[in-house]
């Protein structure tokens, strides 16, 4: 790097005006290129606190469409947040093109100076980059959808009701998580790729064509397995299987369930990297506002100010402490981003032995890849150093609801690092939080009836307001549903039903 | 590149609408909650918004989850003294774990329940809601005395000054339209035919055909144009109608018996009774004058701050404060302009010989001239003449005079929604 000259500070006041906030996102986005981050254009939003409580009310999108919850979710922030029970966040950023962030207008110049590294050039540049977003995401549409949505739904507000719209909506709500899918369907063939599939398969039979395949006997199908079910393969898409399949669904209820799940599938890809996101964002945060410093270009006082509240950004209280509420996302995803770079340009021996192939190499490329092709479990999976294990200080406990007692089953030692990095990757896998729900068979020739399975993990029953999202399926679906809790090799250990039925077990 | 945005001036209260829903939803709720604070707290502040507990599990949406039992593994941060294999007993409160139902909590707000604030004036929409003014719709198509211009569609005639443009335009443009038609059709026919000889070799014959065709195509087409642009019957003009604008203007009276039996007791009573009623009669009218009348063997129209707090003693004549009310009435509050509304408070004390004279005056000059007049007795002891008399009145004027009886103070809700109650109107 050449030598640095010494340069006039951009202010020195806490006050934030906006040719300040330009200024301020000009040099921060001069040094981000100079990192090779690569963004969105961005769209820097100045809002109030009542309009910030909005925006968190629907679930934080500039537009959305009308919902009670969304009005709970407003009455429960003002409530809170005019007590002071809690503060409000510094920022929220969309990800949408150009990329949407939003500053409060009660924020000092320097946490203006801090939302614009983190949101405008860490978070966005996350979006644009990570592929989880570029694949489920679609950044220059989602603002012009949601306007559709909002725009369809209350006209059927008008034209069916606001109840029946409403019930509607709860029903799709409850079974959001559901709405989603998580691997690309295949795209569907056309006539001609399917006709010629046929051909070379018709052709690849005549030429191998041989009798004495014939000879060998059939196996012997029990009549279960030989019930052709519908779905053919489980569904785990619940809300799409629905929308296509409900039999007495009107048009616009279908398209309504559709919006959910577009919203849902939107925001699928944010559940998943939490601990990246955030751990990209503070990490650039922290080190573009230090480039900022060693050019001289922001006063000591700012970087007082910045320090203190990106240290209680990322404050992880300990397990016994009672402002423990999980790990948090900030302290595991910063460090761990900063761990990279130490690893890249420091490394150590455990680090050689650990990550042969990262230790000593370029740390903006790792960490480029890094942020590019990863999901918090396989991040965790694949990154997370023996040595922040022992700062952190992780251990291991072991709940079996079959033993009477806790047991702490690894802590951060040779023997537990590879345990304890496995188990914390799988604590960030959906499908191990989320219980595995998927479609198993309807009825096609019978009562119609609906019966979706519940793959368990770990053999962890399902919780106590299963009844009630059950009921929100009967309601979509329109015919009996039954949903049956299944071991792995099975056996059904559990069945719900909507409408319950009458107990048969003493028959 | 950035660009930067000031959404501040932007449009606020985004979220009334889901707010809207919500209040909707839980109208149950709110409702019984408005019902005990109006029982908790004194009158003279109910005007306020106020708190609204809804237990969590009635506004929960229910997701698929995890519930407790099978095998589970966690990580946490900050060991301090465990080793691999320690073992212990589970904590009672699983940590972190899912937010479960009914832990009582004996502080008025629990995690379990969820608390929010409602405005003043949604708290008094909760406090008035089923209750209506009688007989509002009857009297104000009646009584309405002011009038307002509305537009009401287009007519043939009128004023050039309301002439419309557009309208008359369109209308000549039809009229064009519908009479040469025929006129028209002739001539595409005749235009056609005309193509079809050009397309051909030109012979005599033809060409003299083809010189005919021409001239009746101009004939046909002078005459078309001889149709009028714009006539007289095209003219359309704005139509203006005079409707009548119902009065929001109110007048209540407050009457109430000062003599030495009401003690302050009751006169506080009264006075929550009179507040809801002015609270009420404040979202229908855009105006309400407020007239106090007391009496004792005497009646004065006085200001508020007497009327409730002065002392006075003396015995009981009601007939006086009626004569005064109806007096007021003539002249200053034409029931043309006005809508009268007559609240009475007493403990039901009267002289003897005068319980005839009220009902004769009510019957005669107040009751024909008011939109409604409500009598309160509050009283523990029995029914003395003054409510026998105005159950007769009551009979005779069903529809305008209202009575109803209070004990203590906790009555005084239900007793006014009863009087206010919607009533489905019979054939009046």
């Amino acid at each position: 790097m050449s030598a640095v000259k010494e340069r006039t500070p951009i202010s020195t006041s806490s006050e934030w005006t906006f040719d300040l906030i330009e200024e301020y996102d000009r040099e921060i986005g001069r040094v981000a290129k100079n990192f090779g981050l690569d963004t969105y254009p961005n769209q820097i939003e100045v809002i109030t606190s009542e309009q910030m409580m909005d925006a968190y009310a629907s679930i934080g999108m500039p537009l959305n469409y009308s919902h009670w919850s969304f009005g709970k979710q407003f009455v429960e922030t003002e409530q809170n947040y005019k007590r002071g029970r809690m503060g409000l966040a510094y920022e929220i950023v969309i990800n949408s093109n150009p990329c949407i962030a939003y500053l409060m207008e009660e924020n000092t110049i320097t946490m203006q100076a801090l939302v614009i590294a983190h949101a405008c050039y860490g978070h966005n540049s996350f979006f644009k980059g990570n592929y989880l977003f570029r694949t489920w995401t679609d950044a220059s549409a989602i603002i012009d959808y949601l306007l559709f949505a909002k725009n369809y739904i209350s006209e059927c507000e008008q034209r069916y009701g606001v109840d029946e719209v409403e019930q509607l909506l709860d029903s799709c709500h409850a079974l959001m998580n559901y709405g989603v899918n998580r691997y690309k369907r295949p795209r569907p063939l056309t006539a001609a790729e399917e006709k010629e599939r046929q051909m070379a398969r018709e052709e690849y039979i005549q030429r191998h064509l041989n009798d004495l395949w014939n000879t060998i006997p059939k196996k012997e199908i029990s009549p279960e397995e030989a019930v052709i079910r519908y779905p053919k393969e489980p569904e785990e898409n619940l809300l799409y299987f629905i929308e296509k399949n409900a039999p007495l669904l009107e048009p616009w209820q279908r398209e309504i369930i559709r919006i959910v799940r577009k919203v849902a599938q939107y925001f699928y890809p944010q559940k998943q990297t939490q601990v990246m996101n955030e751990g990209w964002a503070t990490f650039w945060h922290y080190t573009l506002l230090h480039q900022l410093y060693d050019e001289g270009l922001v006063t000591d006082g700012f970087m007082m100010e910045f320090l203190h509240s990106h240290s209680s950004v990322i404050y992880q209280p300990p397990f016994d402490s009672p402002y423990f509420s999980g790990i948090n996302p900030y302290t595991l995803g910063f460090n761990m981003m900063s761990d990279i770079r130490r690893i890249c340009e420091n490394p150590t021996d455990e680090d050689r032995e650990w990550f042969p192939d990262i230790a000593g190499s370029n740390w903006i490329e790792t960490l480029d890849h890094a942020m590019r092709n990863y999901k918090d479990e396989s991040f965790i999976m694949q990154f997370l150093s023996p040595k922040l294990m022992r700062e952190l200080r992780l251990f291991a406990i072991l709940d079996d609801a079959e033993r009477p007692t806790l047991r702490v089953d690894a802590i951060h030692d040779e023997m537990g690092y590879r345990q304890l990095r496995e188990e914390l990757s799988a604590q960030y896998n959906l499908g191990n939080r989320e219980p595995n729900i998927q479609v198993y068979n309807v009825n096609v020739r019978g009562d119609r009836s609906l019966t979706l399975r519940h793959y368990m993990h770990n053999r962890q029953p399902l919780g106590d307001s299963t009844d009630e999202v059950l009921k929100h399926v009967h309601r979509l679906w329109g015919f009996n549903v039954t949903l049956e809790s299944v071991t792995p090799d099975n056996e059904v250990l559990k069945s719900y039903h909507c409408p319950p039925r009458e107990s048969l077990e003493l028959a | 590149m950035s660009y930067i945005i000031d959404r501040r001036l932007n449009a606020k209260k985004k979220s009334t609408v889901n707010r809207q829903r919500f209040l909707r939803r839980y109208k149950q709720h709110i409702k019984r909650a408005v019902e005990e604070a109006i029982h908790d707290r004194s009158i003279s502040n109910i005007e306020q918004g106020g708190e609204v507990t809804i237990p969590r599990r009635d506004i929960s949406e229910p997701v698929f989850h995890h519930g407790s039992g099978g095998k589970n593994t966690r990580i946490y941060p900050g060991n301090k003294e465990f080793v691999t294999g320690d073992e212990f007993q589970r904590p009672e409160s699983q940590g972190g774990g899912g937010s479960g139902q009914g832990k009582a909590s004996n502080q008025g707000e629990g995690e379990d329940n969820f608390t929010f604030t409602i405005s003043q004036e949604e708290f008094l929409d909760f406090m008035f809601e089923d209750l209506e003014l009688p007989y509002l719709v009857r009297k104000q198509l009646k009584d309405a005395t002011s009038f307002e211009t509305r537009r009401a569609g287009y007519s043939t005639s009128g004023s050039p000054e309301k002439l419309h443009i557009v309208r008359s335009l369109r209308a000549a443009h039809a009229r064009r339209i519908a009479l040469g038609g025929e006129e028209r059709k002739e001539i595409r026919a005749l235009r056609k035919e005309l193509w079809a000889m050009e397309a051909l070799p030109a012979g005599e014959a033809s060409r003299e055909e083809m010189q005919a065709l021409r001239e009746r195509i101009a004939d046909l087409d002078k005459k078309a144009k001889r149709l009028p642009f714009i006539d007289d019957f095209d003219l359309r003009y704005n139509n203006l109608v005079r409707v009548p604008v119902p009065s929001s203007k109110a007048v209540m009276f407050c009457v109430m018996d000062v003599s030495g039996s009401m003690t302050q007791t009751i006169k506080d009573i009264a006075k929550r009774f009179f507040i809801l009623l002015y609270l009420f009669l404040e979202r229908n009218y855009k105006q309400i004058e407020l007239v106090f009348v007391r009496h004792h063997t005497h009646a004065k129209e006085v200001d508020e701050q007497e009327f409730f707090y002065s002392r006075e003693t003396g015995g009981t004549i009601v007939s006086s404060a009626l004569q005064l009310t109806a007096d007021i009435i003539d002249q200053r509050y034409s029931p043309a302009d006005w809508n009268i509304y007559i609240a009475q408070a007493s403990d039901g004390d009267n002289w003897d010989g005068d319980s005839a004279a009220c009902s004769e005056l009510l019957m005669k000059r107040i009751l024909k001239k008011v939109q409604y007049y409500a009598y309160v007795e509050i009283t523990t002891g029995p029914h003395q003449n003054l409510w026998y008399e105005y159950e007769h009145v009551q009979q005779a004027f069903p529809d305008e005079f209202a009575m109803q009886h209070i004990v203590d103070a906790s009555e005084i809700y239900p007793v006014f929604r009863k009087l206010f109650e919607k009533r489905t109107e019979g054939a009046a």
